[in-house]
């Protein structure tokens, strides 16, 4: 494999962790966030100062992150607990403006500079680079994946399907509206903040434009274009967005464009997006099983 | 009267100046089906809310087995025992039939952290649940997806899913309303054998015959007060709601 192919394959896979999160928040518990980047930028930010300020490995360090990123999304998710729908939407993408811009002004930050020098992975006495980062980046999002998998599974996930569906009817049931919003922006922003971490020890340099709103809408896309409320769907939706940008190099002035008419016409012929329910790819999966059988 | 299941005192419910309710009292005792009735905009779907906790009176006080439940939340209320139902059904439409059943089922695992990382898709979950589904007629349709069924059976899926709550108390905001001549019957014959099951049953029904018929008391509300109370004969004859209903002038047409 190319060292071009790696690169692309290790932020495909650093984007997809972070497409899972949000398809925690959005799909299965149905509570729009345009502001999902902020988290991604949180989580990088505390691993790169952790480990170059606070001088901890990445594996201390990580924990840590995880913790932050966790509870200023508990924080970031009491909006959600009182504000609906479009309303939700516009809080979200303030909140990810807010917190850009407290990394571009506020020198402990790094300023419009950003963080460099930000040390490697090391695993077993090895420092992580090239193939061996992209095997340890499939390796944490299998690892979200299956904690998505297992979410879905428990009564906490039917908890969040029930809200999603019907607050009202959900609460009439015992499911406390408070505390599952919170668990799932919880969980999902911890997955935007590991994919965060990783991010910040690939590129090992960091600035806060790379956390933006466009990202934001970009992770969205993913969830929306790979099918959202599905296990595999966010991880489609990176590894098609990673690669098309590729495809169309040529056409890199129009690729905001392209994106654009992507997701209008999957909202238009596949809602439920490339993996939802009745899509061509489960009518296709679901007729050669038959045809197995 | 500590016999009583459910008990209101002096309940009150202002929407600024809008008194929808205003000092309400009546008890519901263990294992009796008690009808609210009363012509629109009574207060009878507030009174509700109050009960199931969507509402927090704005005076008054509500107790349920003996504890003051005023105010506090509806997944609480849930938990204490109180099942409810729509008067707009409410149903969770991307999930299946069962789903929709098993959601109600879980309803000891939300509260504590570790019931709720279990997983749902257990068997004896499944069973409980088609068991409840049968008990409505709803097995048939048990993997359907719920936003695909009629009106007729979204009312009995709302009935099967408060059921699957094991409620003490069951609140049926009009769940006769929209349904043909059949499935009323099926209705009531299900309603009737939720109170044979131990269920105590507090209705809102528009539709006198069947509240005359299933209920054994009779709430009668009119601009948010409380206008009788009592058996339904002895409502049926009451010059007092003959009036509230018809109008004055009315009494001598309606006997």
């Amino acid at each position: 494999m190319s060292e071009y192919s790696i690169t692309i394959g290790t932020l495909i896979a650093i984007q997809a962790i972070v497409a899972c999160g949000l398809n925690v928040i959005v799909g299965y518990a149905g509570q729009i966030s345009l502001g999902h980047a902020a988290f991604f930028g949180i989580g990088a930010y505390a691993s790169a100062l952790l480990t170059t300020a606070g001088g901890l490995s990445f594996w201390s360090a990580l924990p840590i992150v995880l913790g932050i990123t966790g509870l200023i999304g508990l924080f970031l998710g009491l909006p959600s607990l009182r504000l609906r729908e479009d309303f939700l939407a516009i809080t979200t993408i303030g909140i990810n403006f807010i917190v850009v811009s407290v990394f571009q002004y506020v020198p402990f930050f790094g300023g419009a500079l950003g963080i460099g020098g930000i040390p490697r992975i090391v695993l077993f006495g090895e420092r992580i680079r090239g193939v061996s980062f992209l095997l340890l980046s499939a390796g944490f999002l299998a690892i979200t994946l299956l904690i998505c998998w297992l979410f879905t599974r428990s009564w906490s996930g039917l908890a969040c399907f029930a809200l999603r569906e019907d607050e009202t009817a959900a609460s009439s049931m015992g499911v406390s509206p408070v505390r599952f919003k919170l668990t799932a922006f919880i969980l999902g922003t911890a997955m935007a903040g590991l994919g965060g971490a990783l991010y910040a020890h690939f590129m090992r340099f960091i600035s806060a434009t790379d956390f933006g709103f466009p990202m934001s809408v970009m992770i969205l896309s993913m969830v929306v274009l790979g099918g959202m409320g599905t296990l595999w769907g966010p991880v489609l939706g990176a590894l098609v967005l990673g690669i098309l940008p590729e495809v169309f190099r040529p056409l890199t002035d129009y690729r905001m464009f392209l994106y654009a008419a992507l997701l209008l016409l999957m909202i238009r012929f596949q809602p439920g997006g490339l993996l939802g329910e009745n899509s061509l790819a489960r009518q296709t999966l679901s007729r050669l099983k038959g045809g197995k059988s | 009267m500590d016999e009583a299941l459910l008990s209101l005192r002096e309940i009150s419910m202002h929407f600024g100046g809008l008194k929808a309710l205003d000092k309400v009292s009546f008890d519901l005792r263990e294992g009796e089906i008690l009808g609210l009735i009363g012509p629109n905009g009574a207060g009878k779907t507030t009174c509700f809310n109050t009960v199931s906790g969507v509402y927090r009176p704005t005076s008054g006080e509500i107790r349920f087995r003996g504890t003051r439940t005023d105010g506090l939340p509806p997944h609480r209320m849930a938990a204490l025992g109180i099942g409810r139902t729509f008067q707009i059904v409410r149903p969770f439409p991307n999930l299946t039939v069962l789903e929709n059943v098993i959601v109600a089922a879980g309803l000891n695992c939300y509260g504590k952290l570790i019931p709720s990382c279990r997983p749902w898709k257990g068997r004896k979950t499944r069973e409980e649940a088609m068991e409840i589904l049968a008990r409505v007629g709803l097995d048939s349709q048990a993997e359907q997806k719920a936003g695909l069924l009629p009106l007729g059976n979204l009312r009995r899926l709302e009935l099967a899913r408060a059921l699957a709550l094991k409620p003490h108390l069951l609140l049926l905001d009009e769940s006769f309303s929209g349904l043909r001549h059949e499935e009323i019957a099926q209705q009531e014959e299900l309603v009737r054998k939720t109170r044979e099951s131990g269920i105590s049953i507090l209705l809102i029904e528009h539709n006198m015959r069947v509240a005359m018929g299933l209920c054994d008391r009779l709430v009668v509300l009119d601009h948010g007060m409380k206008l009788a109370e009592g058996k339904p004969e002895s409502i049926r004859n009451n010059p007092e709601v003959i009036r509230a209903y018809l109008g004055k002038g009315g009494s001598a047409n309606a006997s």
